[in-house]
């Protein structure tokens, strides 16, 4: 059975054509076929959040989605937070130690980068209830609510 | 994994004529939370994967003109979680909503998933059971509905046909004077999967005395239990310490529980007596306060 089909998907604003088998994963393709390994494979069950992107807008495990069913959709991953420079949210995770071996980061960075879109002002509970959806098995989460509010309070002053 | 070919219909008539077509072989894909793992770990082998998360028809949040509501079956659980209309009538299915997963899973995770999965354990049957929940099935032979209660059937197996799909739930308008509550436990406050959860729906009259009462439990028998003894048990009471004792041991001696790794017959047991008491009792303070359903 041949099932491979051509899809596309617009991944940090440039369009991807890719002829992938059903099976393969979102995460998958992306890693393997566009080279973005920024995501990244923890538990492969949506359980640790290392795989997170932005689909459309959404928040979700890349682990759990056929890159099939992602056609035509856009995809936002760590590889398109930095532009010239870092973005701020990279920023406050170096400068308040919000990452120590760093697998879950990329997942922790979209996490924060969709909380602070739709809530730029959120309590310590509401980062913590934002980013209940990843582990980290090292740095424990106080760093990393801390790297999220302090790059929360620093692009409500940029702007 | 193994690979399947894949089909992503538009329509709802399109989904039935391929899983009519292909029948065995085929499965339906909503979210995908479950179904991907199982088909990674090999233990659900498809030869044909219809996708239904391309069906506009199905997803969607509407009022209808009996005052109940109607919500399409592959409604990403995350809409139903912040739709203000859902939360302010039913909110301890909200609750129960967001017990499942994470704000990822919830995004792409469905009701209508849930449901058809039918795994005893999961979250959101014991709630929809005690809101009266009916569910919509559309097939080669035209539409049904059918209540919740009668829909699911053993561990895995529902009344859903082969060529059927799930369309719709539909949730009978609140009560005045109702509370509900979902209690899970759990080893993990998060991410976790039940081994005891009880749902409670309660409403009251002005004296506080119990017009109706709606008690289901999860992941204690193959599948998720209504239980109507112990309801028998609290109409027309007043919620004393005795009759919520009553309520908890019908609902205990309803219950049928099995020992795994994540807890033991004895244990589930017992759970379902306290937690039972409890969660009526949590039910009819909201019921009392009026502020949620
Ligand atoms: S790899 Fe996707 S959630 Fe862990
Ligand atoms: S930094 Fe190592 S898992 Fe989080």
């Amino acid at each position: 059975m041949d099932a491979k089909r051509w899809i596309q998907l617009t991944v940090n604003g440039e369009e991807h054509e890719v002829y992938v088998e059903p099976r393969r994963r979102l995460l998958d393709v992306l890693r393997e076929d566009l080279g973005l390994t920024g995501t990244k494979e923890g538990c492969g069950t949506g359980d640790c959040g290392a795989c997170t992107v932005i689909l459309d807008g959404r928040l979700v495990n890349a682990c759990l989605v056929f890159a099939i069913s992602a056609n035509g959709k856009s995809v936002e991953t760590v590889e398109g937070l930095a532009t010239d420079h870092l973005h701020p949210i990279q920023e406050a995770f170096i400068q308040h130690g919000g990452l120590q071996c760093g697998i879950c980061t990329p997942g922790f960075l979209m996490s924060a980068k969709h909380l602070l879109n739709s809530n730029p002002n959120p309590t310590l509970d509401e980062v913590r209830f934002g980013l209940a959806g990843n582990l980290c098995r090292c740095t424990g989460y106080t760093k990393i609510y801390e790297a999220v509010l302090a790059a929360a309070k620093n692009m409500r002053e940029e702007t | 994994m193994k690979n399947f070919e894949y089909f992503a219909p538009e329509t709802t008539e399109e989904a039935i004529r391929l899983l009519d077509e292909h029948g065995e072989a085929a499965k339906p894909l909503a979210g995908g939370t479950d179904l991907l793992i199982f088909m990674r770990d090999q233990k659900i082998t498809p030869d044909v994967i219809v996708d239904l998360k391309g069906i506009n028809a199905l997803s969607g949040i509407e009022e209808l003109p009996d005052g109940s509501v109607q919500f399409g079956s592959l409604t990403p659980m995350q809409d139903l979680a912040v739709h203000p209309m859902m939360r302010e009538r039913y909110p301890h299915f909200i609750s129960s909503i967001r017990e499942v997963g994470s704000i990822q899973v919830r995004n792409l995770a469905t009701v209508g998933g849930n449901i058809c999965n039918a795994s005893p354990a999961a979250d959101t049957p014991p709630t929809l059971l005690t809101l009266n929940a009916q569910v919509r099935l559309a097939g080669p032979r035209g539409e049904r509905v059918i209540p919740l209660r009668e829909f699911f059937v053993g561990p895995g197996q529902t009344a859903l046909e082969r060529d059927e799909v799930l369309t719709h739930v539909i949730l009978p308008s609140p009560q005045p004077r109702s509370g509900g509550c979902y209690i899970k436990l759990a080893n993990r406050q998060a991410m976790d999967i039940a081994f005891v959860g009880v749902s409670s729906y309660v409403v009251l009259d002005e004296d506080h005395t119990v017009v109706d009462a709606r008690i289901a439990l999860g992941a204690v028998a193959p599948t998720p239990l209504r239980v109507d003894a112990a309801e028998t048990i609290l109409q027309g009471q007043q919620l004393t310490k005795e009759v919520l004792s009553e309520a908890g041991e019908a609902a205990e001696a309803a219950s049928r529980p099995i020992t795994d790794h994540r807890a033991s017959v004895e244990y589930r047991r017992m759970m379902v007596k306290v937690l039972t008491r409890r969660a009526v009792l949590r039910a009819a303070e909201k019921a009392r306060n009026g502020n949620g359903r």
